[in-house]
């Protein structure tokens, strides 16, 4: 019999909001919007820290990396035809006092750069070609997707042999396997014999194109052998030398809590042995204790956002309730006469309220579901849903409505029935 | 008055109804005290401001009085609260309105059928009786219209089936063929002579002189008291003999 009641006032409110189906349309508007903003936005922003904390991570939690960076030119006075040698960069002495004296170090992988362009027959590339340890591969979680990685054997045996990255796979073999090719790269010819899987690509297929740069790696020796320190860069209109000795020092840290004591020991050590600021340190760990971070504030910001949206379709609601509630004087009057107790007036604007929120709140889960495709498929970025936004979302919207219904319900039930019967 | 057959349905005891209209303290009645029987059919009449009004909101507990008592079918409700006095609505009262005052997003039997929808245990049967008053009062057919594809007749009769449906032990009726013309005016009444003749409580409200004179008896007030009171012959008590 209770079923049989709550039934009939969910029909009969219902039937009132039907009788003014525009109203209702647009009081549901506020809400609808509402919950599939916040499920939009939240989905949005966690594809997106996904996506900066999955880029971190690829770097190696347990990583610091040490880059030479050119200084600034404040001295640039575009000498014409003279050619200048600009000498930079991290040395094979800060690679020997990392691997001799740091403790706490497990592996530390040296990556020197090859500024030349891989072609294979008509193909052209310029991707960044590293010359680098067979352990480069383990330290940076590298996947090999065909044939092997880098050995020690081709590093002893000053081999010719590289491997590429999905990325200039794909472009200088677009149809057959490139294991067993030659590719030339710079005047010399290379073996494939393997590629490896694109970074972004181990986790998901997702806009693979534009987030991964092509590589290629060869052997640190080979590397040494065939390029030596001065390597001409070709710039528009002008040459430039260059004298760098490690482009790249990867330290792994063997306990990930100590990775900050290593950093700042590497940080000290570059300090004191470079005249200038020649090299730059990335920590993931920080990074990705930084993206955290940034993460919780959007969060916050985003939950302020969302209330401020939901209040203010709750402000619509009471608004069109209160106006109903007046323009339906009447009937509460001819309700009351009839025998309809303060509760049941109660139950029958609130449970419109419920139906307008609810209402607003199953359609704003839907289009906030959505929304996250839509941008995916064509603003290619990666969104996240978690389960709990919808439901978070929806149940919010939902209270909302009853909140906010309660006012007015409680004004039209507490109205006095012979006056409500005079209203015209 | 102390006729010893009669069962009181609706019984005033001093009651007195005092209205605040900005400075002054309106007594819209003053000291009312009066009974009606069961089966009887009333008509009340007075001029505007006489206190009828009120009195038929005091009769259909719509209205508290500032003092006295008024009982209901042997219920006193000076001391019911607000939920209690709606029950009393909702099983003992029927109303009938001048502007029919149906519930404009229901049909017509779900609008027969609302004064049940508020008692605190609904009968079983209320949709038959719903449907059998509905054939009663000539809607049968049209049990899925809505108020407003109904003619004013027709609006009346759904509202006097409304009335009829939680078998009230009183009918209350405000101007009811007020806004009727005067052929379906008299086929309204005709209705109310009908539930009479079965043996119904009626008190009706009007200021029109033709249909007081169809009561069995006529109240008329003044000022919130009674100026005179004439009753006809017991044609209900002949009817149930």
């Amino acid at each position: 019999m209770k079923h049989g009641t709550l039934a009939r006032t969910v029909k009969l409110g219902i039937s009132s909001l039907l009788l003014h189906k525009l109203r209702s349309l647009l009081t549901t508007l506020g809400v609808l919007f509402g919950t599939s903003s916040v499920i939009a936005m939240l989905a949005i922003g966690e594809g997106a820290s996904e996506e900066a904390q999955e880029q971190i991570r690829q770097l190696g939690s347990r990583n610091v990396i040490l880059r030479s960076i050119k200084p600034r030119e404040d001295f640039a006075t575009g000498g014409g035809q003279s050619v200048r040698v600009l000498s930079y960069g991290l040395t094979e002495e800060d690679l020997a006092r990392i691997e001799e004296t740091f403790p706490g170090v497990a592996r530390v992988v040296p990556v020197r750069e090859i500024y030349e362009e891989v072609r294979f027959s008509d193909r052209m590339l310029n991707p960044r070609v590293m010359a680098t340890l067979p352990v480069y591969r383990d330290v940076t979680g590298r996947v090999v997707a065909e044939g092997r990685f880098i050995t020690d054997q081709d590093e002893y045996g000053v081999a010719n042999v590289c491997v590429l990255s999905y990325e200039a796979a794909r472009y200088l073999f677009p149809v057959t396997s490139p294991i067993g090719e030659e590719i030339k790269i710079g005047a010399d010819y290379y073996t494939v014999v393997g590629t490896t899987l694109d970074r972004v690509r181990q986790q998901s297929d997702l806009a693979a194109a534009g987030k991964s740069s092509a590589e290629v790696f060869i052997p640190l020796e080979t590397g040494r052998k065939w390029y030596g320190n001065m390597q001409v860069k070709l710039r528009a209109g002008s040459r430039e030398m260059e004298e760098v000795e490690l482009h790249e020092i990867v330290v792994e840290v063997e306990d990930p809590a100590n990775v900050e004591l290593v950093a700042n020991a590497c940080r000290e050590m570059l300090k004191r042995n470079h005249k200038q600021s020649d090299y730059e340190i990335v920590v993931p760990l920080e990074l990705l204790m930084r993206a955290e971070e940034t993460k919780r504030i959007f969060n916050i910001v985003l939950g302020s956002i969302a209330s401020i949206s939901l209040l203010v379709g709750g402000i619509g609601i009471m608004n069109v309730m209160l106006a109903t509630v007046t323009e339906r004087t009447r009937e509460i009057g001819i309700r009351r006469a009839l025998g309809a107790k303060r509760r049941h007036i109660v139950s029958q604007f609130l449970v419109e309220c419920v139906v307008l929120s609810v209402g607003g709140g199953l359609l704003g889960v839907v289009l906030g579901l959505a929304t996250p495709l839509v941008v995916e498929h064509y603003a290619e970025m990666r969104t996240i849903i978690t389960p709990t936004a919808p439901i978070l979302a929806f149940l919010i919207s939902s209270g909302v409505g009853v909140l906010f219904g309660i006012y007015p319900a409680w004004r039209a039930a507490t109205m006095d029935p012979v006056e409500a019967l005079r209203h015209e | 008055m102390s006729d010893p057959s009669r069962v009181p349905v609706a019984e005033l005891i001093g009651v007195t109804r005092e209205y605040r209209m900005g400075q002054n303290l309106v007594r819209a009645l003053d000291e009312f005290s009066f009974t009606f029987g069961r089966g009887e059919y009333w008509a009340v009449m007075g001029s505007s401001g006489s206190g009828k009004s009120t009195l038929l909101n005091v009769l259909g507990c719509i209205d508290r009085p500032t003092s006295g008592d008024y009982k209901v079918d042997g219920i006193s409700t000076a001391r019911l609260g607000d939920d209690e006095l709606s029950e009393v609505r909702s099983r003992k009262l029927g109303f009938v309105f001048q502007s029919y005052n149906l519930i404009p997003q229901l049909n017509v039997l779900e609008n027969i059928m609302v004064p049940l929808f508020y008692q605190d245990e609904p009968p079983a049967d209320g949709e038959e009786r719903a449907r059998k008053l509905a054939e009663r009062v000539g809607l049968a057919k049209r049990l899925d219209h809505k108020p407003t594809e109904l003619s004013g007749g027709q609006q009346q009769r759904v509202a006097i089936a409304r009335a009829l449906v939680n078998q009230p032990a009183l009918i209350l009726a405000d101007e009811a063929t007020g806004n009727l013309d005067s052929a379906t005016a008299l086929e309204i009444l005709a209705l109310f002579d009908e539930l009479h003749a079965e043996g119904r409580t009626i008190v009706l409200v009007t200021h029109e002189p033709d249909v007081g004179e169809r009561a069995q008896h006529v109240l008329r007030l003044k000022d919130g008291r009674i100026e005179s009171v004439k009753r006809g012959q017991n044609s209900a008590a002949g009817a149930q003999a």
